[in-house]
């Protein structure tokens, strides 16, 4: 956090901020069976219609400074449309305040308001007025919402006659007409061709430089990474957390690799003394453990580049496995190694002192051994597990301690090409001209 | 649980609370809202997009609009004038008839249009924020463009007709007022009941049959022997209101609207119906507005 301010440089404190959400609640009544007619009525006079309550949001509370790119992330159901519902105004707070501080646009949907029956003018007016425009101002823009969307050979054309991409082209280009100083877009950008895409990215880089507030619903953390100053981390309708985007996108994508491993936090009681450093004990309790126990593995736990323990670590970044054991009997040249898996228990990558030297020395009873791999993260993303070891030196395999998949990390970042693992490397061709007798 | 305490951490940057000066709070979706052109804009943009749809790809376009209410005229004519004399050789009767349905076709179109609106246009209300009242307000207004169209054929058959221009003709833009302003409450009122029970519709659509008999369109008010019945029939604002136009426009010599009821103070009756129902169906849409969106 202590490099967050460097990151938006862009953000003036000084401004007033654009959007403040204050102590927001919003709590939905779901009838449990649903009364539509007089006659259901009728027929159960006395039957009061019982609601389950469900508290979609929960002291929300933030600002937003002027001229910021705000990502609102989370699971499916962890209230972000909501939130965005209750910023844009189509629902009702139950308690709490927001202030919005100029023109406000809101993409939820895009398109709204179209009509298939229509050619596009007509279109572009209804969707222009949907989103603050007088019918005037509409009209005035339809020549460059038509150059932005590409249309210009297609706009006689009934609406329904559009390709899916054309509309949502035209829907787009319409939308980024409406001058707004706050816009809240619901991952609209999910939309479009490639090419397309990249005009929609183009257009928000634009809007950015220009300086409006811009809060962005989504599940892909890519985007999110690319244009966000900041984001909120939504979880079961409260803040999870607030910060830059590289710890949320972290955090997020931990939050969903963790959802069915709970037993795992067990983990803790396994130090014999929890360490005073508030190094966070990692280790998960020991599944299948091997040795003769002369020396016991007592922690393990992964740090990040910062030499912060650390439970996801970016690809590309560079990390380090640590592993303490304690001594309880005398040891000659123990050899201390480390396994690497994936969750279909491939071995990825192992190491072990043998690279270093056969004589690590001699080690007596009550003394600590701490031992280290640093290595930079080249696994494909996803959940890695390590297994520790300490084992004799000599002929043979004779274990001390080993901890099968008693540490595991995320391997975060974008990079998945469909190996194991994504080594540094160059990509190459070359096209040799055809020689020589031509094939019969 | 997991390993991170679930609370937020507040960011240093920007988390200060209070809010900018000038800055607007959101409340939430309201019937009205506050900006009045904005209402306006969306309101006649939506209307007129709905008329024009109506007529979209057909040949004649408008003329079927017109054809609706002139066919009905002309069945009613060779059934109530020509076969069975209902208004007794009055002078000028098929007029009265003629605007007697011009009106009841607005009122019918304006309710029962708006009846379902608002659910049907669930699309904008999720997904937009803008006042909620907009809706019935277009059904209204497209009822509006075709009962203004409508009333000017019918300018041109009294014209035609040789009916006198009067000073009475004044009472004319009051009186289309007044069936505009009561369709607008009957519409608040239908709209935002639908939402809460889906059997609206069917009511509705009763109602209004018999509302179209319990109107002096097909028989003239006076021939009506059975004093408990003319009290009962002018208890409806829109009868009332067509037999004031009667009375009014084509027919001087027919009984004015508190001459039909009986007097001024029955005329309290159809009065209260209609203020109840243009303030009901006021309130209730408001009451319903903010929950719109969740209700759906």
């Amino acid at each position: 956090m202590s490099t967050a301010a460097s990151r938006y440089p862009r953000t003036v404190p000084e401004t007033p901020p654009a959007v403040v959400v204050d102590d927001l609640n919003k709590v939905f009544r779901i009838p449990k069976d649903q009364v539509h007619t007089f006659k259901e009525r009728a027929l159960h006079p006395f039957r009061r219609t019982s609601y389950r309550h469900f508290q979609a949001l929960e002291g929300i509370s933030f600002s937003v400074p002027r001229g910021e790119f705000l990502g609102i992330v989370g699971r499916n159901g962890s209230g972000k449309s909501t939130l965005l519902k209750c910023l844009a105004g189509i629902y009702r707070p139950d308690s709490g305040r927001i202030f919005v501080d100029g023109r406000l646009s809101t993409f939820i949907e895009l398109g709204v308001g179209f009509n298939p029956d229509l050619a596009a003018l007509d279109n572009v007016v209804i969707n222009g007025v949907m989103l603050g425009l007088t019918p005037s101002q509409a009209r005035e823009r339809y020549e460059r919402i038509l150059d932005f969307s590409e249309l210009h050979d297609f706009q006689e054309l009934k609406l329904k006659n559009y390709s899916s991409g054309m509309q949502v082209r035209l829907a787009f280009s319409v939308a980024i007409q409406v001058d707004a100083d706050v816009m809240l877009i619901d991952e609209v950008l999910a939309v479009g061709d490639a090419a397309f895409q990249q005009k929609c990215f183009d257009v928000f880089g634009r809007l950015r430089d220009e300086g409006k507030t811009i809060m962005f619903v989504t599940h892909d953390m890519g985007s999110v990474i690319r244009f966000c100053d900041r984001a909120i981390l939504l979880e079961q309708g409260r803040i999870r957390q607030i910060g830059d985007v590289h710890d949320i996108s972290n955090e997020y994508l931990e939050m969903n690799f963790s959802r069915d491993e709970e037993p795992q936090q067990a983990a803790v009681a396994m130090a014999d003394d929890p360490p005073a450093d508030g190094k966070a004990p990692v280790a998960a309790p020991p599944r299948t453990r091997f040795g003769d126990g002369k020396a016991e593995i007592v922690e393990a736990w992964v740090e990040n580049e910062h030499g912060e323990p650390s439970r996801t670590v970016r690809q590309g970044r560079p990390c380090r496995l640590v592993v303490r054991a304690h001594v309880h009997e005398p040891l000659e040249n123990p050899i201390f190694g480390v396994t690497f898996e994936d969750t279909e228990r491939h071995p990825l990558f192992a190491t072990n002192s043998l690279t270093v030297t056969e004589r690590t020395g001699a080690f007596a009873p009550g003394e600590v051994v701490e031992f280290s791999a640093a290595f930079e993260n080249a696994f494909a993303p996803g959940r890695i597990y390590a297994t520790p070891a300490l084992a004799h030196g000599g002929g043979g395999v004779k274990w001390i301690d080993r901890m099968e998949r008693s540490v595991s990390f995320i391997s975060t970042g974008v990079e998945s090409h469909g190996g194991l693992v994504n080594l540094p490397h160059d990509f190459a061709w070359t096209k040799t001209p055809a020689t020589g007798s031509p094939a019969r | 649980m997991s390993v991170r305490p679930l609370d937020a951490r507040a960011d240093d940057a920007g988390t200060a609370m209070t809010p900018p000066p000038g800055a607007q709070e959101m409340r939430g979706p309201s019937a009205l809202g506050g900006d009045t052109r904005r209402f306006l804009y969306l309101s006649w943009t939506l209307a007129v997009t709905d008329f024009r749809l109506k007529f979209f790809g057909s040949v004649l376009g408008y003329l079927w609009q017109l054809m609706r209410p002139l066919m009905l005229f002309g069945v009613i004519y060779l059934v109530f004038v020509e076969f069975v004399n209902l208004g007794g050789g009055q002078k000028d009767w098929p007029l009265v008839i003629l605007s007697g349905i011009m009106f009841f076709t607005f009122f019918s179109e304006a309710t029962g249009g708006s009846v379902t609106s608002v659910v049907d246009r669930e699309n904008l209300v999720r997904k937009i924020r803008f006042p909620r009242m907009v809706i019935p307000t277009a059904v209204l207004l497209t009822a509006l463009m075709n009962f203004v169209l409508n009333l000017i054929v019918l300018l041109v058959f009294i014209l035609v007709t040789g009916v006198d221009v009067t000073w009475r003709w004044i009472e004319a833009p009051v009186l289309i007022v007044a069936i505009t302003v009561l369709a607008l409450g009957m519409a608040m009122l239908l709209s935002s009941l639908y939402v809460i029970a889906r059997d609206v519709k069917p009511i509705w659509d009763v109602a209004l049959q018999v509302l179209f008999y319990g109107t002096p369109l097909l028989y003239p008010i006076e021939t009506v022997s059975m004093e408990w019945a003319r009290h009962l029939l002018m208890a409806n604002p829109v009868a009332v209101i067509v037999q004031q136009w009667r009375f009014a426009v084509i027919d001087p010599t027919a009984p004015s609207a508190a001459a039909a009821a009986g007097g001024w103070l029955p005329l309290l009756i159809p009065l209260t119906i209609g203020v109840g129902v243009v303030a009901g169906g006021f309130v209730l849409f408001n009451r319903i507005a903010p929950r719109i969106a969740e209700e759906l």
